[in-house]
């Protein structure tokens, strides 16, 4: 189920250089899974942009998006007090009732934010999750300490080595020991992923979207068992269902 | 002053002009999650094809000002499977008579979804897109020879009890031309205008947005050259006019019946506000106070 509305924003503050941050309150009723996104309206742009949500609480939805183009740079100027319109609840999340005991979240870039949320979730049901998070360079680091601070083992890659192992986030997973594993980020992260561990796992993906409610066919990827949308039977789907 | 926004469509009485044009809806399940689909005067479902198709590889759409280019492809999971599967759910959250578009790449194919599609008693009327590709013919779209359309028109016609009509390509040098072959080969109505070809190309990566390179421009930026196209066609005319292309408000509702449409589809719009037709719908009676318009038939092709 999802929903449109108006949210205001709290704050809006950069992470990194190119990294940010949004509060925003209003109706969360219908966000009910970690990995989820909602799809923003910014004024001057035709469509709507989707973000996939950080966090949620009741009344609070955590966005954390890169400057990436025209609408994220209108974002990016926002300020507190300003107003949203957002469809909210959109997707497919990350599912939590599996059995796995020692869950990994694999994440690179802003593929990062929604395993927050997620994370979240599996330390409530007592699971011990760690965390590899993949970044280009040190100063591009966002959300670390905010998954350590939930008691979560946290080991940072960096492509040019100047913060953790020098790497990719599949360098810094081997010898850790997981069940299962959850992933977003970049296509050539979540295929090396998938395709450097044996056990079961849940992947996110991207892709650009018309209206981000399952309408348009816009973003049809082909999959195991068949045509899926992106934004409606996705974005998360589960690695036995993938074609790379 | 009660607004009468009623409209009529070859016999078949609407309460509102507004209906959401085939491939912004799907077959109405995401929209029945906003809104009561009861409202809408009625809908043209998802074009479908003989045959089950995925469409073309991702990137399909590509952001323009004020539009969207999409090259989707026709994704839709074959006449059998939405006869079997789509309408008896769609007869659950629409309580209406229904536009059926069909696609296809050969006469034989139209005229196959037609026949069967017109045994269908929910359906209303069959919307015929004649912008696909004749793969006899080079692949060159049936919607831009007046020969092709009027082949489609009548094979289709043959079959067929319900009102039939065929939605035109802009892509044309002529589409007067067109209508009329459409008209002469025993349309029951048009719609137009369907998408027009458009591209973008991403400058730092230097290739096409779209994976297909091309693709259907539509939204709000298309609007004055469908309304255009409307109000030539209307001039030529008599059959009734779907207008289509852009709408996104009550006030582009009324200018396109203004300009000769019987009534409008609402496509783009719905991708960008889910409740865009229940808007526009509500809009509609004080857009017709503004203008002292009592009933809303009154002012297709108001201008000549």
């Amino acid at each position: 189920m999802y929903k449109k509305g108006i949210y205001e924003i709290e704050s809006n503050e950069p992470l990194t250089a190119a990294v940010w941050r949004m509060r925003l309150a209003g109706d969360t009723q219908y966000i009910t899974a970690a990995g989820q996104f909602v799809n923003i309206a910014v004024e001057g742009c035709y469509l709507r942009r989707p973000i996939s949500v950080c966090d949620v609480d009741e009344g609070h939805i955590t966005i954390i998006y890169k400057t990436v183009g025209r609408g994220t740079e209108i974002m990016s100027r926002m300020r507190a007090g300003e107003r949203l319109d957002l469809l909210t609840g959109l997707g497919n999340g990350f599912s939590t009732d599996n059995a796995a005991r020692r869950p990994l979240l694999a994440g690179g870039g802003v593929g990062i934010p929604p395993l927050y949320n997620l994370a979240k979730r599996l330390k409530a049901q007592g699971r011990d999750v760690a965390a590899v998070l993949g970044f280009n360079r040190a100063d591009e680091i966002f959300c670390a300490d905010e998954f350590r601070a939930l008691g979560i083992d946290v080991r940072i890659a960096t492509t040019d080595g100047s913060a953790g192992i020098k790497g990719f986030v599949t360098d810094a997973m081997r010898g850790m020991d997981f069940d299962y594993v959850y992933s977003c980020g970049p296509l050539p992260m979540l295929r090396a992923v998938c395709e450097a561990t044996d056990c079961d796992g849940e992947y996110s993906f991207e892709e650009r979207m018309g209206c981000g409610f399952g309408a348009c066919m816009g973003c049809t990827c082909n999959t195991a068992g068949g045509a899926k949308r992106i934004c409606k039977e996705g974005p998360v789907l589960k690695k036995s269902e993938i074609i790379w | 002053m009660v607004a009468d926004t009623s409209v009529t469509l070859s016999g078949l009485r609407l309460d509102n002009p507004v209906i959401p044009a085939s491939g912004t809806f799907g077959y109405g399940r995401e929209f029945s999650e906003f809104y009561d689909l009861d409202i809408l005067g009625s809908f043209s479902f998802k074009g479908t094809t003989r045959e089950p198709r995925f469409g073309n590889p991702t990137p399909r759409i590509a952001e323009c000002t004020s539009g969207i280019i999409n090259s989707v492809g026709l994704q839709n999971p074959g006449i059998d499977a939405v006869i079997e599967h789509e309408l008896p759910h769609l007869r659950t959250i629409f309580h209406k008579p229904v536009i059926a578009n069909i696609s296809g790449f050969s006469i034989d194919e139209y005229r196959y979804c037609c026949e069967r599609i017109d045994k269908e008693e929910q359906v209303g009327i069959i919307e015929v897109n004649i912008s696909c590709p004749n793969v006899r013919h080079g692949g060159m779209s049936f919607g831009t020879s007046p020969e092709c359309a009027a082949e489609v028109t009548r094979a289709v016609k043959e079959v067929t009890t319900k009102p039939v009509y065929v939605k035109l390509s802009p892509n044309v040098t002529d589409i007067v031309s067109i209508a009329r072959a459409c008209e002469d080969a025993g349309a029951d109505g048009l719609c137009l205008v369907n998408t027009m070809m458009g591209m973008r190309i991403d400058t730092v990566r230097r290739r096409a947005v779209i994976a297909n390179k091309a693709g259907g421009f539509s939204g709000a930026a298309i609007f004055p050259v469908a309304l255009r196209m409307v109000w030539q066609t209307a001039q030529a005319c008599r059959i009734p006019i779907i207008g289509c292309g852009g709408v996104s408000s009550a006030a582009d509702v009324i200018e396109m019946m203004m300009a000769g449409a019987s009534a409008v589809e609402v496509g783009t719009a719905n991708l960008l506000n889910p409740y865009a037709c229940k808007e526009i719908i509500e809009a509609l009676p004080a857009e017709m106070e503004r203008l002292g318009i009592e009933k809303l038939t009154d002012i297709i092709g108001a201008v000549k």
